[in-house]
């Protein structure tokens, strides 16, 4: 009997659990637009991971002001996407400013993520004054245009990567509060949440094990495209001068720095805008391909 | 439905009051810095005191806060630090020269994103459904300021047709429009033009389009009789809720092409930290979008039967 | 008049497929069917079995998805797939026009129901508004709606769900049609309901002259509706025939099996128990070869029934000429052998009280924020949901509660759980009260004690854990077992119990089938070896042959357990079935209660009168008085004064019903009737069902 019981019922490892959600994840090679996603996606985390292998020059080294893309560094080497006015190579900026950008818009993205759950399950589930409380606090952070809000917190606290991380998620965790509330007011109407509540479970164990996991799917849909926006807004940021302080390679700052030059020099802001535009749309397109192989099944 | 407007109205009137309340917090709690603001860096406790007394600074916290807000109602927002003007001086031609380029944007913005959106919902799966869909998904991706880039690289740089900055230093020029508005019609469409196709792609789903396509009618009038009707209720709240939107990307858009708005302003005030400023610039965003927020709410109550005839 | 030589409507050798990702998937296979005008033919069949797809292919209406890849249909002699897009909307909605199953969904939500009638013959017949909307009126008329000219002006959302289904039907009827297709029209509606659309759509038909193609998965109704029926397996048409020849004669194992799994009048838990088809459906890809019902099938010989594709063959042994059934062993099959004999079950002893109601009330506040109840001052308003219930159940019995929607029967099951409280009253279990205990102050013993088995089989089951886990969570948190092998080893126990595979712990929900997942929430229900389990409505979702073998899973547990079980439902005949005894609800309120028997025949409560009528029985030995309550269910907000029913009762006696809550009369010891009228004159009214002599052996018990 205990032989049985022990064949079947395997104690569930991390491990099992984390193929199982490979598993899932590979579905997404049916999407071709998923496809696309998730190479520019893996694209980057991969230059970021390799970033002191495959960067040709240090990001902070003034090599060569003014230098047009393809010229060659007279101490060796070949600036492949040319140099800013203070002689920066540009493509090893990009490629270290990649790091920045997938450390902190991943960071601040479950941040908010963290704040937004938490609030909404508790809004969706206890309903009453809690939800009546939530819904309008977040109503009023949500009327505010974002960047007014972004500007507004990081003039006042100043800028720094803390900064940045607790200005995002005070702006998004709001939106993500709406879409779990709602889905947990949904979800809190299925049989097994009533089954849960007639066996005495706990509300935080109906709201953590009954419903959470059931909306991981929107959820995840969410979490690429918002992971997008943060890219954005830190780019948005780092455009305004407002975003990381230098002399470290930010995408959004490299912008800023150049953009006096851009009409002279246009080499020094597009490369930039290329790279931050295809990291977005790989998480935007990740988010399209994920959310068809959804609606599938 | 009037008392639904109440509600709302009194909503909008209660968020105006609590963001004031969370702006002055944030901005005036500490009186010292504000003389330090208004005074500079380099006066001295002594001036820094009699300002302070001249200004009521020393009265306790909420009667400040109910002056400044009595002041604020009437619009007299105080003196801008930085243009050493009146604030509403500075603050209403600026808002004025950022209501043309949003006029501009949204004129054809509307028309563009509804077409397409309804063209891509009405045959989910099509080929010119999915190319519309990938293309809005790509013009979404490209931030604002890159999107400024781009354009000016191709029409400032290279074909040389375009101002690549829009100032307006010597009057109106039409001319100087087209780069900050095609920045963005080209970022905002795509959005919008989602939305009306998911919104049209499920109303085609409909049990109900069904019924209109089996009692025999015909197909345009399934669609502009039956299904638009329907379709186009969701996509009015975006349109409205992308007012709030455009106050983010003309804060961009103008400080990229030097364009006088009211943008730029927020932006110069919070960077040079011009108290007044800042606090009348917040004020009136928030009322923008507030208010868009309540016409969006009382239109889609309006539009749609269900909750009107309840 | 040609019209009786070439048929309305001939269908032949029609197959559609659907084609998906993972490839082709036939959806009907060789269905042939003819009709002639005026007359009634039905489709029956279980869900998946194609027979909606039947509907819309004669519509030409597959979507983008779906495509004819054989056969023909041919409409008034002209094929169907000749026809251009144009001479194909021109039929649609004017020669042939479509009937729905939720009228909600099939009404344009942002249109007023004018608009939606007129343009029917202004794009049809060129008429102009004028003319066009005084036909809309007469038809609102026609079905019988109250108040044609306000209707006219309303959007779909202002009507009941019985009004919806009358403006749909009249918008078909508009333009005359010569045929009307019916998806399942009465399936979204309450029985009493039902019963006056399934007459209206008798009446009506016979007045313009329509041919009904009628599809529903209840035998019953066809009974009433059709002279032919067709019953569908799986996409094929298995035995087609006369309602006489089907009813009386049926020949293939399937709609033998269909039979035995409907509870009709002489079917008794005890003596006559329902008689499951074993098996399940097979989904559209993973059909068998040959017949496809062989692995159900208790005649099934391989070689024969597997060999290759089935046709139909007349069967010439009864005096229907078009009679036809698709099985290869028909002629060798005895008929007395099919019909469904099990074995008798012992009755069940009952034991003591388990469950009192004494007076429970159950009244929700509602807060009215309109301006108008600002100015009266009545803000809050009160739902009365229960009002002053009171009736026991004993260990061991099975007690149905039955009433339509609204009636507060999910209400009362809520507060026995302890999801909310009772306003008033007492509800004792064991005992003690609970009425007012909510779940969270129940101790664990207490909370596996009352255990519920719930209606939906997608929502009953958490899909993000395994079966295993979630049957597990269960006995630990009743703390029947607290040794993790040991909880483990009384869960496959349980799944035992309901005779599911023991590698079922290891899968998800969504790897189940509806029934497979009703039987986990009764492996879960009786996991704390409860005294009482309520089932809320735990068949209604279920196709006939599934839900057959659930009643009798829980009829068995039930018995072994001596649980007593409180079956709330809305189908009578299930509850006829399984109940020992009945309690009838209206609008919150206990119309009538008693033994089945007792309620089951006369006095009856009008209420329970009507209800009895109502109901469709698959048998046609059985004859009914016809009843049609007029009116809709009052909303919960404006529940009469006096007796709840008084506004729809065909009995209703004056003023005092209208304005007194009527008397309990005791008609015996526990049966119960609250009604003005005096017993002796309810005593007088005939019997609603009656059985004819065509089956008297049947009768017993």
């Amino acid at each position: 009997m205990t032989d049985i019981v022990r064949t079947i019922t395997p104690a569930p490892t991390p491990g099992a659990a984390f193929m199982r959600a490979l598993k899932s994840f590979a579905l997404i090679r049916e999407s071709w637009v998923g496809m696309i996603g998730t190479g520019l996606v893996v694209f980057w985390i991969v230059v970021a991971l390799a970033a002191p292998v495959i960067a040709p020059f240090e990001p902070n080294a003034t090599l060569q002001p003014f230098a047009k893309p393809g010229v060659a560094f007279t101490k060796g080497g070949i600036f492949w996407l040319g140099t800013d006015h203070i002689g920066r190579d540009i493509l090893s900026r990009i490629i270290w400013g990649s790091r920045a950008v997938l450390l902190y818009a991943p960071l601040a993205t479950i941040c908010a993520y963290t704040v937004g759950i938490v609030m909404g399950l508790a809004a969706g589930y206890f309903r009453g004054w809690i939800d009546e409380l939530l819904s309008r606090l977040a109503d009023i952070i949500l009327s505010f245009p974002v960047l007014v809000l972004y500007i507004i917190i990081i003039a006042t606290i100043g800028a720094s990567a803390l900064n940045i991380i607790v200005a995002i998620t005070f702006a998004s965790a709001p939106g993500i509060f709406r879409i779990v509330r709602g889905l947990v007011l949904d979800l809190r109407n299925r049989d097994y949440v009533a089954a849960a509540q007639t066996r005495g479970e706990s509300s935080w164990q109906i709201m953590l094990v009954e419903i959470l996991p059931n909306a991981r799917g929107p959820l995840i849909v969410d979490a690429c495209l918002r992971l997008g926006y943060v890219i954005i807004t830190i780019g948005v940021l780092g455009f305004l001068g407002l975003g990381l302080p230098p002399p470290d390679p930010d995408w959004g700052g490299m912008i800023n720095e150049t953009r006096q030059m851009a009409l002279a020099f246009p080499h020094m802001s597009v490369f930039p805008c290329v790279a931050i535009s295809s990291l977005i749309l790989g998480f935007n397109l990740l988010a399209d391909g994920l959310r068809e192989i959804s609606l599938r099944d | 439905m009037i008392v639904f407007m109440c509600k709302r109205l009194g909503f909008m009137v209660v968020t105006m009051i609590v963001v004031s309340t969370l702006l002055f917090l944030l901005l005036e709690i500490d009186a010292e810095n504000v003389a330090v603001g208004v005074l500079g860096p380099y006066s001295n406790d002594e001036q820094r005191r009699l300002w302070l007394e001249a200004h009521g600074y020393f009265e306790p916290l909420w009667l400040r806060y109910g002056t400044w807000l009595m002041k604020f109602a009437s619009g007299d927002f105080g003196q801008s630090i930085r243009f050493n003007v009146p604030v509403a001086e500075v603050l209403w031609p600026r808002l004025w020269n950022t209501a043309i380029l949003g006029f501009w944007t949204f004129a054809l913005m509307i028309p563009l994103s509804l077409a397409l959106g309804i063209l891509a919902g009405m045959r989910e799966g099509s080929k010119l459904d999915r190319s519309i869909s990938v293309t809005s998904v790509t013009t979404t991706s490209i931030p604002e300021f890159a999107s400024a880039v781009f354009l000016s690289a191709i029409f400032v740089f290279w074909l040389k047709i375009l101002p690549g900055t829009s100032g307006m230093s010597s009057g109106f020029e039409f001319k100087q429009l087209i780069l900050p508005v095609m920045v963005l019609v080209i970022y905002d469409f795509g959005y919008v033009a989602r939305m009306t196709r998911a919104s049209m792609a499920e109303v085609m789903t409909q049990p109900y389009i069904r019924t209109a396509v089996l009692k025999g009618l015909p197909y345009r009038q399934v669609i502009l009789r039956h299904a638009l009707r329907n379709a186009l209720i969701a996509p009015f709240t975006v349109i409205m809720l992308q007012i709030n939107w455009l106050l983010s990307g003309v804060i961009v858009v103008e400080f990229f092409f030097a364009y006088k708005g009211f943008g730029a302003l927020l932006l110069e005030a919070s960077l040079n930290g011009d108290i007044f400023l800042i606090e009348a610039c917040a004020m009136v965003a928030v009322f923008v979008a507030v208010a868009t927020q309540t016409i969006a709410d009382v239109g889609y109550t309006y539009l749609n039967p269900r909750i009107r005839f309840a | 008049m040609s019209d009786n030589l070439t048929p309305l409507l001939d269908i032949k050798g029609l197959c559609v497929s659907y084609f998906t990702r993972a490839g082709e998937i036939p959806a009907i296979k060789d269905f042939s069917l003819s009709l002639k005008a005026g007359e009634s033919v039905g489709l029956v069949g279980e869900s998946g079995c194609g027979k909606s797809t039947v509907a819309l292919a004669i519509m030409r209406y597959l979507g983008n998805n779906g495509d004819i890849v054989g056969g023909s249909v041919s409409f008034k002699g002209r094929d169907l797939a000749t026809l251009s897009a144009d001479e194909l909307r021109q039929l649609r909605g004017s020669e042939i026009a479509m009937i729905y199953q939720e009228p909600m969904a099939a009404l344009n939500p942002s249109l007023t129901i004018g608009t939606q009638l007129m343009e029917v013959p202004m794009v049809h017949e060129n008429v102009s508004a004028a003319d066009a909307r005084s036909r809309a009126l007469q038809m609102l008329d026609d079905v019988h709606l109250p108040d044609p000219e306000r209707i006219l002006q309303a959007y779909p959302h202002q009507l009941s769900g019985g009004q919806q289904q009358r403006v749909v039907i009249a918008m078909a009827l508009l333009s005359k049609p010569a045929l009307l297709l019916l998806d399942e029209p009465t399936t979204a509606l309450d029985v009493t309901v039902e019963a006056g659309i399934v007459t209206l759509i008798a009446e009506l038909s016979h007045k313009f002259g329509s041919a009904l193609l009628y599809i529903s998965h209840n035998l019953g109704l066809m009974l009433e509706v059709c002279d032919r029926i067709g019953v569908m397996y799986s996409g094929e048409v298995i035995e087609e025939g006369t309602i006489d020849s089907i009813f009386t004669w049926p020949k293939h194992p399937y709609t033998h099996g269909l039979f035995g799994c409907i509870p009709l009048p002489h079917a008794d838990k005890n003596a006559r128990p329902l008689v499951a088809i074993q098996g399940q459906l097979p989904l559209p890809h993973e059909r068998p070869p040959g017949c496809n019902f062989g692995p159900r099938c208790d005649f099934f010989e391989s070689g024969l029934c597997d060999a290759g594709d089935i046709g139909a063959e007349y069967v010439d042994t009864d005096d229907d000429p078009r009679h036809r059934v698709r099985c290869v062993r028909w002629r060798d099959i005895d008929p007395d052998q099919l019909i469904a004999k099990a074995d008798g079950k012992p009755p069940v002893e009952y034991g003591e009280k388990v469950l009192d109601v004494v007076g429970m009330q159950k009244y929700y506040e509602v807060h009215d924020r309109s301006i108008g109840a600002m100015i009266s001052g009545d803000g809050i308003r009160y739902v009365k949901a229960n009002e002053t219930l009171s009736f026991s159940a004993r260990r061991g019995e099975t007690l149905g509660i039955v009433g339509e929607s609204g009636c507060g029967k999910s209400t009362f099951a809520k507060v026995l759980m302890g999801l909310e409280c009772c306003t008033d009253g007492e509800v004792r279990l064991d005992g003690q009260d609970i009425g007012d205990m909510p779940v969270r102050e129940r101790s664990p013993k207490q909370l596996g004690s009352v255990q519920m088995v719930f209606q939906n089989p997608n929502d009953t089951l958490n899909p993000s854990h395994t079966i295993g886990g979630q049957i597990s969570r269960v006995i630990k948190k009743f703390g029947v077992e607290s040794d993790k092998h040991k909880i483990q080893d009384r869960m496959l126990r349980l799944l035992d119990l309901v005779k599911l595979p023991r590698d079922f712990a290891l899968r998800r929900p969504r790897q189940l089938s509806g029934g497979q997942k009703q039987r986990v929430g009764i492996a879960r229900a009786f996991a704390g070896n409860p005294s009482m389990v309520i089932a809320d409505e735990p068949i209604s979702a279920l196709d006939v042959s599934v839900a057959a073998a659930v009643t009798e899973l829980l009829v068995d547990i039930q018995r072994e357990h001596q649980t007593t079980l409180l079956f709330i439902s809305h189908d009578l005949s299930a509850v006829r079935y399984l109940a020992d005894r009945v309690v009838v609800m209206y609008l919150g309120r206990i119309m009538e209660r008693g033994t089945t028997e007792e309620v089951f025949g006369p006095p009856y409560h009008p209420y329970t009168e009507a209800l009895l009528s109502a109901v469709p029985i698959a048998d046609p030995a059985v004859e009914k008085r016809r009843i049609v309550l007029e009116g809709n269910i009052p909303s919960a907000f404006e529940t009469p004064k006096g007796c709840p029913f008084a506004t729809r009762c065909p009995r209703r006696l004056g003023d005092i019903c209208d304005k007194e809550p009527p008397p309990q009369r005791q008609n015996r010891d526990r049966h119960i009737i609250a009604c003005h009228i005096h017993l002796d004159e309810l005593r007088g009214v005939a019997p609603v069902i009656s059985l004819t002599s065509e089956a008297p052996d049947q009768v017993g018990a």
